[in-house]
Formats: structure tokens, C-alpha cells, sequence
């Protein structure tokens, strides 16, 4: 499976990757090597297989409806890069 | 040239827990911003969900409202997608196997005959945050209180005809859940908030034309005028040679109009896969026998009991 | 001293030979003598790790010794630390100072043991050389123009070169095992969901596992014992009761059935390896083990498979590294979209970049059934496999990587030839199971690993095998001259 440039500029968009356009075509060489690697996948017949998400069998635990985390805002937000009364900033999305 | 009108609703409910979906942080409404999001809720690295067993009694407690097929394996997915009220860069949803499946719900017209409505199916998800376009310095402002909170969407089949009758569904939802006390249903506080998937087709046809989904919408009497605007402008549109674009469109109550979200037109590639950091959600008969024991007596049922009992009509 | 192994470490602070803060100083300084050129750690603790030896030498006097207290650990940056630096070998968490500890780092941290500082690593675990870190490749101890293999090399260099008594580590496909043969070392990735994930920086969730890379197999029960169990907190940590690991080290091994896979005893394994790994199985048939040939039919599918899923995983768990809420942002950001690529673009190296890539690609409309649902109906069938051998033979011997540790920058032109450096490993992982490498032998050298790997849960059956191949040889006991 071959990508060309429009395929990784399509995909980085999609993952908010910026790929700059002199290593675009190099990124589209190493990733269709991956996914040739991949390929070989492609002649087994899994017809009669079902995916396996877990390698286990269990189920989902729930827990008690009971609120058990405080209010820690300033510890936390103390690594963060803007904030201004409590509230998380970034640059506007333009409409 | 009679046209039909065919609308379908996506309802998302806010469901009335102590703690929120995934994590033990309160959701209790109006508190200052950031002071109720957990390290999981912030998307810190290293954390990871663990499933409130309230959100799912009130989502059974809803499917057998509805007569509803419940899930007894039902499955979490990652839907992919960024956004600054979305910390995680993807929401825990469901996609192929919902805790609700099909169900039904019976609404009653203006001219007194009753309509069944199908409801294609209702799932599990997380809230996404807040974000307050007011002016920081030409930034937004986000608050992730809300993100993580739990929801129940519920989608309708295509089956209503008219905004009237979309209303009587919407009515008939919200006293649903107030009556099992799942949500407290406010559409104005955003704890009921509704989505119109509406299109139009030539009378007689059985294919959908192409539909347009109307958000913002946040009370009964601006779902009414929304969707009769919406059907007013397809129809100008197809009649004068147009094509329907399929497209969000957001309703403004000031201007009584519908207007296209440009912006949000890039076609979205969820990329769903299965949750990895959850397990498959399975519930046994006796579980949805439990809950079925703790439910109230329905609006529906109440209603026909008086008839019965009282000799009412 | 610093090369004695956890147990006789206990023994020597019990006996008050030495004291906590005596050893920790003495690693403390160590490491600011060999660290510059190893480059294993990427943040040392000192202050920390002698306040913390002072109180485990108080706890000790107190009467409140474990066999934990006062020993110095080494944690892989991947493991949450609060208030200590956590950048998971990449620029993007460089700034990113932990407001929590992971589950293993408290459990140690309970059981009185003395972190010393974090490890380097492959960034956000991707690669099996610890070359992709922001903060420059690790040193092979046995040969520094070699790699200590991968993600989790600054871990492995640190316990082989006695920079720490023992350290943690992750794998993923390999992480814990492959660095563990390259440097000389023991390293256990145990069952899927045996240690919580509450903390440990995610790569691919449904892969990952903590576990000890140590000097011997004995230690490594040990770490286990502290760090292995229940925890609320990960929904994926199985609810099983607790075990001492330590408690079937000693069990013989008369009856022993060990299954030697056909596929990976054949060709593509060199004849050296071969040598190392059957001198291996004579000791261990002198202890009273059988051996037989087994079959894992669909090994060769178990890379293709993992290079789609573990990408898939990642391509999500590294959207939340996006500018807004902690570590690296780009300057100026114009807008929000700009905020989003260029602190992505720059925050990720390139491998990282190639493997988001690759997963996004995976997911994508059109693309879903023929990728992602694919390579998980292969991993079933790799589960399958070992299920199969399993009811054959009690576990399955054989190499933990082709080779042994190969030159910095001899595999970096192509990823895919690095990514088959993992094809002894990466099966294991697809199928949630234990496995160990330990050291079998020396080539030209330098050490080489074999990999036992059991049915799940059986992380005591292959410590106690470990261990009676360690009481019969010296493999693990040989420390580089650094």
C-alpha cells in the first residue's frame, strides 16, 4: 500500500500533526514501508475468527455513585501554560 | 408539489449522578470553573475511566421505560476527535452495542389519536467541557466541569412528520425522565439538549431526501419554530431547482432562522475503535429485574390506570 | 556493595552492615561519576532519596523493616512521580511535572523504598534501542557505541552498570525484555492486568505492563510482591487475590515440561544464539526438565499485527498531549488549529510522529475492517497458539531477541527494520501473557537473554524456574567494567 502526499497531508491533518512539506514525501516512503510490513496480514483468512479487544475475559467493574475527588485546581493548574480566573486558556478556532 | 417532512431527534440527556461517568468528581451545576475536573477529567496522562454503576441502572431504568431491548453486552468506543472542551482528544461513547436497543414510545397528537414513535437505540457517553468564547485577550476560555459528566443519548427513528408532533416526543421524553428521576430535563441549563435531523421528500416517496441536522436548539417552542423554518427553507430550495446540502445548521431565536456552521462542514472521521482501558459491560436478568422493581408508575400507565380505575376519559 | 541484589541488600541493612542513606549516597555518587557518559538517568532525586533513606532507616530501628525498606529503585520516566519532573523521554513532557504518583511508585514508596531518580527511555515507549529519547540515546554499559536496547534502556543500563539496586520498567512489546538481554540483566513483563496501570503513562492500553528489571530473578519476586495486585483505580487490573511470588522459587523442577517453538528455532536464528540457548537447556534438563518441540503457526503474523494495534492505541492515547492543559506549547500560536500542529509537530519526535500516523491511518474510514479489525482477529489467533502449546508443555523457552546488542545508529534507516528486533517479544504481549528474559550466556562479549513464557498467571512458575537456572550458573552475576 503506497501513500502519496496528499494521503499524509490528509492523515496529519487528521492527527494535528504538522508535517513541514520537505518531509512530507519522505514521511509518505517510511510509512508505506510500514504498511507494506502490515500487509502481510491481508492473506490470512479470519473469516471464522472473532477480534480479541482483551486478552482476558472478564467484565466491566463499576463503582459507587459517591463523589471522591476535592476541589484541586491550583495544584493542578500550576503546570498549565495560560490559565486566568480558573479557566484553561487557547487560541480562539476561527469560525 | 406536496412535500413530506421527515424529522428524527437526538436527544442528549444529562444524567442526575452524584459523581460523573468515569471519575469520582461531582457534578453538582454552577461551580467556579476547573473545581470539579479530577486529574482523569483533565486527561492528565496515566489516568484512566471507571464506570459509575448509577449511570447504568438509569440507563436500564430507561430502556424498560421505553420497552426497550437492553444491551446485556454492551461495549465502549473511543470517538476521535479535537477540540479544546474534549481534554481526552476523544470521547468514551458507544457505537455498535448501546446498553439501550430498540424501543418505543407512544405520543399523543393535537387531535387527540395517539402515534407510535420509534427510538432506534440510546447509549452511554461522556460530556464534553465548556468553552467561553468571551474575550481573554483574544483567547477562549475553558472550563472542564461538565467534561466527563454523563449522558444518555437517545436517537429516534425518522418517524416524525411534523414539528407538532416532534414537540409531543420531546414532552413525552422529558416527563419520562423527570418521572424516573434520571435528569432533571432542564433544556434552558443544557441537562436536555435536542438535535433535529430533518429533511423533506415528495410525498409518496420512500427514499430520505437529504437531511440537515439543526443544534442549539434549547426549549420546546424554539424546537417548533426551528424545524418549521428548516422545512420552509428546503422546500424553497428544492423548488426553485436547488439541492439540499447535508449540513450542521444552528438555530438563532433572535432572527427566527437557521443558519449553516461552515466550519464544522470537514467531514469528521471519528476513527471509533473499542474503549482498551474498558472491559465489556455485562448485565445478567436479575440486574434488569432489580431495576425494573425500583421503578415508578409511568405517565402512560398512570394515565390509564385513572382511566380504568376512575372511569375517566 | 552496590552490585549486591536486593535480597542480600535487605540481609546487609538488616544486619546494620550498612544504612540506608550510606547505600543511597553511595549509588548518589555513582551516578554523578557514570551517568554523563550513560546517560541512563534522566532526572536524579538526591535530596528526596535521602530524606527517604533517613525514614527508612527510622522505620527500621523502629522494628518496621520489609524487604523493600531503604532500597533504592530506579523508576522508568514513563511512571507518574508527583512534584518530580515526568517527561516520558519526550520533549512534549519536558516541562511536565507530575501532580501524582503512579500506583507502582506509591506501592514502593509504601514498602519504604528509596527512588533515586528516573530513567531515560524511548520516547513515550516506542522503540527497542532508547535512541528516540529528546534526551539523547543511552549506553550500552557492556560497550557504550551500543545501545542498551529498548524503551526501556535507562532502566536496564542502570541496574546492569549498579547505578540502582533495581528499577522499574514497561513493556509493551518487548521494553522490559529485549534492554533486559542486551544489558545482562533479568526483566519480567508479567500477565496482562497483574500490576495496575494507575499513573504509568499510556502507549497502547491494551499491551502495556509494568514490571521489574532486576538483577536476578529472586529480586524480581520480590518487586512483584509490592507492586502487583487490585487496584481500583484501572479497570483493566485484574481483581485476583494477592500471591508472594517469592513463595515456589525453590520448588524443583523434576516434571518440567518446556516447549521449544519450531518457528523460532529455525533458520533466521543464528547459530551462536542456538549454541547459547541449548547449553541453556542442558542445565535445565539436568534439573530434571523435558523438552519438546511446539508450534505458534501465526508468530510470524505477531509484528504486522502489532504495528496496527499498538499504533491504533497510541494514535488516541497521544491526543491529549495537544498545548492546552500541561506540557509543551508552541510559541505564539495563531490559532487554535496552529496551537494544536505545530505544539504536536514539535513536542513529538519523529518516530512518535510516524507511529500516530500509522495508527490515525489504521482507524480510518475505509480503512477499519482491513487494518485494526484484522490484527485483532490475528491476536486471537496468536492467543490461541500458545493455548494450544500450553496444554502441551507448562511453559515455552526460547531467545528474547535475534542478537545481541547492536551499535548506536546501525538501524535507523529504516523503522521496520527495528521493528523486527521485537519478534521473539511482541507475540507475548498480543497475547496478555507472562514472560522473562534472563541472562543465558555471553557472545563476543556480550550478554545475551533467553525468554521463558508461561500460561497467564504463572509469573511464579517462571520466577522459579528463573531462579534454579541462576542457582546452577553465573550468567546474571557477570557486571560490565564501566
Amino acid at each position: 500500500m503506497a501513500l502519496d502526499n496528499t494521503d499524509v497531508e490528509k492523515i496529519a491533518h487528521l492527527a494535528r500533526l504538522q508535517i513541514s512539506e520537505s518531509d512530507t514525501l519522505e514521511v509518505a516512503q517510511r510509512i508505506s514501508n510500514i504498511l507494506n510490513m502490515i500487509d502481510q496480514m491481508q492473506n490470512v483468512d479470519t473469516s471464522q475468527v472473532a477480534p480479541m479487544a482483551h486478552p482476558f475475559d472478564a467484565t466491566q467493574r463499576l463503582r459507587p455513585d459517591v463523589v471522591t475527588e476535592t476541589n484541586q485546581r491550583d495544584q493542578y493548574q500550576k503546570i498549565a501554560p495560560a490559565t486566568q480566573d480558573g479557566l484553561y486558556l487557547v487560541p480562539k478556532v476561527i469560525e | 408539489m406536496t412535500w413530506e417532512t421527515v424529522i428524527g431527534l437526538e436527544v442528549h440527556v444529562q444524567l442526575a449522578t452524584q459523581s460523573k461517568l468515569f471519575s469520582g468528581s461531582s457534578t453538582r451545576f454552577g461551580a467556579a470553573p476547573n473545581t470539579q475536573a479530577s486529574l482523569y477529567d483533565l486527561a492528565m496522562p496515566g489516568t484512566l475511566p471507571v464506570m459509575n454503576e448509577e449511570v447504568l441502572r438509569m440507563a436500564v431504568s430507561f430502556g424498560l421505560a421505553v420497552d426497550a431491548e437492553i444491551g446485556q453486552r454492551s461495549v465502549f468506543d473511543r470517538k476521535n476527535y479535537f477540540y479544546p472542551d474534549l481534554p481526552k482528544g476523544y470521547q468514551i461513547s458507544q457505537l455498535d452495542l448501546p446498553t439501550v436497543g430498540r424501543g418505543t414510545l407512544k405520543i399523543q397528537l393535537e387531535d387527540g389519536s395517539e402515534k407510535i414513535i420509534a427510538i432506534t437505540r440510546a447509549h452511554i457517553e461522556e460530556d464534553a467541557g465548556k468553552s467561553l468564547h468571551e474575550d481573554f485577550q483574544g483567547m477562549s476560555g475553558i472550563d472542564l466541569n461538565r467534561a466527563g459528566t454523563p449522558l444518555l443519548e437517545i436517537v429516534s427513528d425518522p418517524d416524525l412528520r411534523n414539528a407538532k408532533e416532534a414537540v409531543a416526543y420531546l414532552k413525552k421524553l422529558h416527563s419520562i425522565i423527570l418521572y424516573l428521576g434520571i435528569s432533571d430535563g432542564n433544556m434552558a441549563q443544557g441537562s436536555m439538549r435536542c438535535d433535529a435531523n430533518v429533511s423533506i421528500r415528495k410525498k409518496g416517496d420512500t427514499e430520505f431526501g437529504t437531511r440537515t441536522e439543526i443544534k442549539n436548539v434549547n426549549s420546546f417552542r424554539f424546537v417548533e419554530k426551528a424545524i418549521n423554518y428548516e422545512v420552509q427553507r428546503q422546500i424553497e430550495i428544492l423548488e426553485d431547482g436547488g439541492r439540499i446540502v447535508q449540513e450542521t445548521r444552528l438555530y438563532d431565536s433572535d432572527k427566527d432562522e437557521t443558519r449553516s456552521m461552515r466550519s464544522k462542514e470537514v467531514a469528521n472521521d471519528y476513527r471509533y475503535f473499542p474503549e482498551p482501558d474498558l472491559l465489556p459491560l455485562v448485565i445478567d436478568d436479575a440486574f434488569i429485574e432489580a431495576v425494573r422493581a425500583t421503578l415508578p408508575e409511568l405517565p402512560g400507565a398512570r394515565c390509564q390506570r385513572f382511566v380504568s380505575q376512575y372511569g375517566l376519559s | 556493595m552496590l552490585s549486591k541484589t536486593v535480597a542480600e541488600l535487605a540481609t546487609a541493612l538488616a544486619k546494620k552492615e550498612v544504612s540506608s542513606v550510606e547505600l543511597t549516597q553511595a549509588y548518589l555518587d555513582r551516578i554523578a561519576q557514570l551517568n554523563p557518559a550513560l546517560n541512563a538517568y534522566v532526572t536524579t532525586t538526591p535530596e528526596l532519596a535521602l530524606s527517604q533513606a533517613a525514614a527508612a532507616d527510622a522505620q527500621r530501628a523502629a522494628g518496621n523493616a520489609t524487604p523493600f525498606t531503604g532500597i533504592p529503585v530506579a523508576h522508568k520516566d514513563i511512571f507518574c512521580t508527583r512534584d518530580v519532573l515526568t517527561a516520558c523521554g519526550s520533549r512534549m513532557l519536558a516541562n511536565f511535572t507530575s501532580p501524582y504518583d503512579a500506583c507502582v511508585v506509591e506501592r514502593l514508596q509504601s514498602a519504604g523504598a528509596v527512588m533515586l531518580g528516573k530513567t531515560n527511555m524511548d520516547e513515550f515507549a516506542m522503540g527497542s534501542s532508547n535512541e528516540s529519547s529528546y534526551f539523547g540515546a543511552v549506553h550500552n554499559p557492556w560497550d557504550q557505541d551500543r545501545v542498551p536496547g529498548g524503551s526501556s534502556g535507562g532502566s536496564a543500563a542502570a541496574v546492569a552498570a549498579d547505578l540502582c539496586a533495581i528499577a522499574t520498567g514497561t513493556d509493551t512489546g518487548g521494553s522490559i525484555r529485549q534492554p533486559a538481554s542486551f544489558c545482562g540483566i533479568t526483566g519480567l513483563k508479567p500477565t496482562y492486568g497483574r500490576v495496575s496501570r494507575w499513573g504509568m503513562i499510556a502507549f497502547a492500553s491494551s499491551l502495556d505492563q509494568a514490571g521489574p528489571l532486576s538483577k536476578s530473578a529472586e529480586d524480581a519476586a520480590l518487586m512483584m510482591n509490592v507492586i502487583a495486585g487490585a487496584d481500583a483505580r484501572d479497570s483493566t487490573c485484574l481483581d485476583i487475590p494477592a500471591e508472594d511470588f517469592s513463595a515456589q522459587l525453590n520448588q524443583p523442577l523434576t516434571g518440567l515440561r518446556i516447549g521449544l517453538p519450531r518457528e523460532h528455532f529455525s533458520d533466521g536464528l543464528s547459530s551462536q544464539v542456538q549454541e547459547i540457548l541449548q547449553l541453556a537447556i542442558k542445565t535445565l534438563e539436568s534439573l530434571g526438565a523435558t523438552v519438546k518441540t511446539v508450534e505458534l503457526p501465526n508468530n510470524h503474523l505477531s509484528v504486522p499485527a502489532y504495528y496496527v494495534i499498538a499504533p491504533a492505541e497510541a494514535s488516541a492515547n497521544l491526543s491529549r498531549f495537544d498545548g492546552a492543559r500541561f506540557g509543551y506549547r508552541c510559541e505564539n500560536p495563531v490559532n487554535l488549529e496552529d496551537m494544536y500542529k505545530r505544539s504536536r509537530g514539535e513536542g513529538f519526535g519523529d518516530e512518535v510522529k510516524r507511529r500516530i500516523m500509522v495508527g490515525t491511518y489504521a482507524l480510518s474510514a475505509g480503512y477499519y475492517d482491513a487494518y485494526y479489525k484484522q490484527a485483532q482477529k490475528i491476536r486471537r489467533l496468536i492467543k490461541q497458539d500458545f493455548d494450544t502449546a500450553f496444554k502441551d508443555v507448562d511453559l515455552i523457552l526460547g531467545p528474547t531477541s535475534p542478537h545481541t546488542a547492536f551499535k548506536l545508529g546501525e538501524k535507523n534507516s529504516d523503522p521496520v527494520t527495528m521493528y523486527l528486533e521485537d519478534i521473539y517479544t511482541i507475540a507475548v504481549n498480543l497475547a496478555g501473557l507472562p514472560g522473562i528474559s534472563l541472562p543465558a550466556g555471553m557472545l563476543g562479549g556480550l550478554p545475551i537473554g533467553m525468554q521463558l513464557v508461561g500460561p497467564a498467571l504463572s509469573e511464579s512458575r517462571l520466577l522459579n524456574v528463573a531462579h534454579q537456572f541462576q542457582l546452577n550458573t553465573d550468567w546474571h552475576t557477570q557486571r560490565p567494567e564501566v
